[in-house]
């Protein structure tokens, strides 16, 4: 659009201009972590992705503003890493997300960090790094939608996806 | 969507013209200091423009809205007005102005040319020096009346503030449905007033953070589109999209240069680290502005263009640095407590807005471009990303209710007493405000 500029004051017609004004013109199966939670251990098939998910866990979590992989993460990966071992034909993409504590731009390069925090965890336990993909959510995909830390820490999340990016 | 455009275009050229400006040099011109901080808005009587149907009575309010809107002026209720005007190229009789304490006054007429198009014309009255301040009148398109309402609410506005308007912009945002836990995000566009809004995206990609070219209809935006998240340019007139370079990871956070000519953005690198990075439109070359194992994004340029202003968390919570357009000598400039992002120049230069998280608040803010004289304008569970309407007064945001996922904007205005929600169909967020072309 441009602009109309007044000329100020002029005693007689002035006139004009003409302008042209042209203006303006996944994913993820929100499951729970254990097969526990589901009270479905030992029902999926050996080497599918719901054995993956369910007897497995697909999911690792994070404390605030952190890409550290604790203590339960490593068990989690560790576990994930024996069972991608084992089936290796499945393509890897690891999701990272953060809780809706921050700004959006941040938290999608949070979700970065934590994905290739979680890959490098994984390769060091076996699994090729070049096999797996990371992909940031940020906070666009909360599982849980709430005003305290029971739903920010379940979203505070990296998954590990199955068969490509997680739809 | 060319169909859209192509309306647009229609809808949007306009002839404008100046009309007879019949006064004598001003004395003590009516003239309201905003540079003061508190203003007491202008008592300010908007009459309907005289037609033969409502179209008069649309584009006062219209005008009346965008001037109360600004929390500078302050328009007479229409109840309260004596004198009716019937000629409103005669001058009124002031006293009836006075009486009910309306320091300006506008009035005004509109009519339908033989050629079909609209003719709007104004005059701005000082009811107590008695004398016009301005009078102006633009030819449009019948579908244009909104924008012509805005036009002249800019004359109104800058006549007697002595800055610029900026009612004639638009807002480019995302819309937001769906359930709260998976969003659906479409690119729109709408008047500053909430006004007029169209879809640019169908919702099919996760779409984030538009933000308007300085010097052309054109946005750059992020896009989740392929499974690979990239930036992307589009073009309003067209509907042309491309992708901005050809990283090798994701990248966020875009933002053109004053001359629009560059976009700064991070890529998302395979170690987890995020660095800002340049794309040259003309020639395709990418520049890498920073290296850091740490999170660099949020990048935006002063208006002169000689420096960027940036987050990183290279010293542990997020915090503003600049840095040479070059990506020379970065430094710190924000220390309060908390963490700080999203910084935006302001198009005036001297001031960089900023969302603030600290005591579990967001806080939208202002800095100097120093750093120093920090500012908070408003604050909340969730306030963040402000944009600086083109006159550097006013800032758009996005506010979030606690525990709830579901934006709505709002404007501030830079004393932090004026806060405005924007109505918008949907939920929305990610606002960026258009650019007053000259």
């Amino acid at each position: 659009m441009r602009r109309f500029e007044m000329i100020a004051r002029s005693p007689v017609f002035v006139a004009l201009f003409l302008s042209l004004a042209i203006a303006g013109c996944a994913s993820k199966k929100n499951m729970p972590n254990s097969a526990g939670d589901l009270g479905l251990a030992g029902s999926a098939k050996p080497g599918s992705t719901q054995d993956f998910t369910v007897n497995v866990g697909d999911r690792i979590f994070f404390d605030v503003a952190s890409s550290v992989i604790r203590a339960d993460a490593q068990q989690t990966l560790a576990k994930q890493a024996q069972w991608l071992q084992r089936y290796p034909n499945y393509a890897i993409t690891v999701e990272g997300h953060a809780d809706e504590r921050g700004t959006r731009e941040y938290n999608l390069a949070l979700g970065q960090r934590r994905a290739a925090a979680t890959r490098n965890y994984l390769a060091s336990q076996g699994v090729p790094a070049a096999r797996i993909k990371t992909l940031s959510y940020g906070n666009e995909r909360p599982v849980a939608v709430c005003d305290s830390e029971s739903c920010w820490s379940q979203n505070r999340r990296a998954i590990t996806v199955l068969g490509g990016a997680g739809s | 969507m060319p169909k859209i455009l192509r309306t647009l275009c229609a809808a949007f050229a306009m002839v404008m013209a100046t009309l007879i400006v019949a006064t004598l040099p001003a004395k003590a011109q009516l003239k309201l200091d905003i540079t003061k901080g508190v203003v007491e808005p202008m008592p300010i009587a908007i009459t309907d423009f005289l037609s033969g149907d409502q179209l008069g009575a649309n584009i006062s309010n219209v005008i009346a809205a965008d001037l109360e809107r600004s929390g500078l002026f302050a328009p007479v209720d229409k109840g309260a007005f004596i004198e009716k005007i019937s000629n409103p190229d005669a001058a009124p009789r002031f006293e009836d102005w006075k009486v009910i304490n309306a320091q300006a006054l506008v009035t005004g007429r509109v009519t339908k040319q033989g050629d079909g198009r609209l003719k709007a014309e104004f005059r701005l009255w000082d009811t107590f020096a008695g004398q016009q301040l301005d009078g102006q009148q633009f030819f449009t398109s019948p579908e244009s009346w909104r924008r012509v309402a805005h036009i002249i609410a800019d004359a109104i506005y800058e006549k007697l503030t002595g800055e610029k308007g900026y009612f004639d912009t638009r807002v480019v945002f995302v819309d937001e449905s769906g359930t709260k836990e998976k969003r659906i995000k479409r690119l729109a566009i709408m008047d500053q007033d909430g006004a007029n809004v169209r879809y640019l995206t169908n919702g099919k990609d996760l779409v984030l953070t538009p933000r308007f070219s300085p010097s052309r209809q054109e946005i750059t935006y992020m896009s989740f589109e392929g499974g690979k998240p990239q930036i992307y340019l589009l073009q309003l007139e067209t509907g042309q999209r491309e992708l901005v370079g050809n990283f090798p990871g994701m990248t966020i956070a875009p933002r053109f240069s004053p001359d629009g000519q560059k976009v700064v953005m991070s890529l998302l690198q395979e170690d987890g680290s995020a660095n800002v990075y340049t794309m040259d439109l003309r020639s395709r070359t990418t520049t890498r502005l920073t290296s850091t194992s740490a999170i660099d994004t949020g990048a935006s340029y002063s208006p002169d263009g000689s420096q960027v202003v940036f987050e990183s968390d290279r010293g542990g919570r997020p915090q503003i640095y600049k840095m040479g357009a070059d990506g020379s000598n970065p430094q710190r400039i924000s220390f309060g407590d908390g963490s700080y992002s999203t910084p935006v120049w302001s198009p005036r230069g001297d001031l960089i807005a900023f969302t603030k998280q600290s005591g579990g608040e967001f806080s939208i803010g202002v800095m100097k471009t120093d750093g120093s004289g920090e500012r908070i304008l408003t604050s909340g569970y969730h306030d963040e990303g402000p944009t600086w309407a083109p006159n550097g007064r006013v800032l758009m945001f996005f506010r979030l209710p606690p525990g709830s996922n579901s934006p709505k904007l709002s404007t501030v205005d830079l004393t932090g007493r004026n806060l405005r929600q924007i109505q918008t169909p949907n939920l929305a967020s990610d606002p960026a405000w258009s650019p007053l072309l000259e």
